[in-house]
């Protein structure tokens, strides 16, 4: 499970009592700059703040003051952090210079580095069919205590490579960031349904079921390793093996190049259907 | 526009990690939210927090009523439910940036 959140502080644009208040088109400004940077905003007004509980050790807090002084603040529990800064006359990116300058240091998750690309399952319509743990090379996906499919590795999910929701029967697999619908999180209709459906019949891409077929290739390109001794063969049997899925465009290329060996295919195949079958079978352990 | 209940929580996704809400359209409704009296909560990018297992995710998911500006329903559901904080049926309105127009999606926000 990912647990590396880096967030420094919460930034909160006060315009409250003791403040005066923005222009509607600065304050816009201020507050997309702000979230583009990666930063969470809270825009508090004499009407009140956001009224979220927050758990952040610190906070920045922005505001036209009185006197175009700060005023001083403290946390009555003293478990948070508290600095204000003035930011009367300063432009949108001098603000956010002041934001970064204050954060410092402190690392932080930030747009551009880095894209969130990863399976969401929808469980009112996922039927634990496991065919998703089955078919992903890349341990994306593990099963619950109580035996239920989950996302436990999203960190492991090839940027831009949707493949696993194409084999999934029901339209159960989303990827949020992905450009079009039904994968993108859409509603599914009867004509989604019935298309993804047919591309379900993931083996009619490679003539057959598709570990057969990787077993059949995976054995062939051994048989040839063996007689070549060439790890280069070997790596052409295995990108030759799923072009036909990239060409689809069902696997981007780079993803292709990340495949595991042939062997290592098959033995996470042979672990993967193990886990379902013990999942499906009631039972936590592979038989 | 009438003004917002003040128990009503608004929350606004930027989308920042990926272009895939339209920009005039995120632009827009985070305008005519700046336009309004309202306080309000923006975040960066719902996607990021579920990948990250983000806690504030649970305080949102625990603040109802709440209205989000987001993307498919399908999909925000989806992302507080994988981050163990799954949102409740009743109290949570979903407002699409994706689909809806910024009129749309504004009204939907600060409706009384």
């Amino acid at each position: 499970m990912i647990t590396h959140t880096a967030r420094p502080l919460r930034v909160v644009l006060y315009e409250g009592n003791g403040a005066i208040a923005l222009s509607a088109p600065a304050r816009a400004q201020v507050m997309a700059a702000l979230l583009d940077k990666g930063y969470a905003v809270t825009r508090a007004t004499a009407q009140g703040a956001s009224g979220f509980p927050h758990d952040d050790r610190s906070l920045l807090v922005l505001g036209q003051f009185q006197n175009q002084q700060a005023p001083d603040l403290e946390d009555a529990t003293g478990k948070v952090t508290i600095e204000a800064r003035d930011i009367t006359g300063l432009e949108t990116l001098d603000i956010v210079s002041l934001v970064e300058k204050a954060r410092g240091n402190k690392p932080m998750n930030q747009p551009g580095t880095w894209k969130p690309w990863f399976p969401v399952i929808d469980y009112s319509r996922c039927t634990n069919c496991m065919q998703c743990l089955s078919f992903c090379l890349f341990d994306v996906y593990g099963v619950s205590k109580d035996g239920k499919i989950q996302v436990q590795n999203n960190d492991n999910c090839k940027t831009n490579c949707p493949a696993c929701s194409r084999v999934c029967p029901e339209v159960a697999i989303m990827f949020p960031k992905h450009q079009s619908g039904p994968i993108n999180g859409e509603q599914v209709n009867e004509e989604d349904l019935r298309r993804e459906k047919m591309k379900v019949d993931i083996s009619s891409l490679l003539g057959g079921d598709i570990y057969a077929r990787l077993r059949d290739r995976s054995e062939a390109a051994k048989s040839r390793f063996s007689k070549e001794r060439s790890a280069d063969k070997a790596l052409e049997e295995r990108k030759k093996c799923l072009t036909k899925m990239a060409q689809d465009g069902f696997i981007p290329a780079e993803v292709l190049a990340s495949l595991p060996s042939p062997d290592e295919i098959m033995r996470k195949a042979e672990e993967a259907q193990a886990k379902a079958q013990a999942a499906l079978n009631g039972n936590g352990n592979p038989a | 526009m009438s003004e917002t209940s003040p128990s009503t929580k608004l929350l606004y996704c930027r989308c920042a990690y990926a272009q895939v809400v339209p920009q005039s359209v995120k632009d827009g409704v985070l305008a005519k939210l700046c336009d309004s009296g309202a306080g309000f909560e923006s975040v960066a990018d719902l996607c990021e927090m579920a990948a990250h297992r983000d806690e504030r995710l649970k305080a949102f998911a625990e603040s109802t009523p709440i209205r989000i500006a987001a993307c498919f329903p399908r999909v925000v559901r989806g992302l507080f439910r994988q981050a163990e904080c799954s949102l409740p049926e009743d109290g949570v309105e979903i407002l699409n940036m994706r689909v809806q127009t910024i009129d749309e999606v504004a009204e939907g926000l600060l409706k009384a």
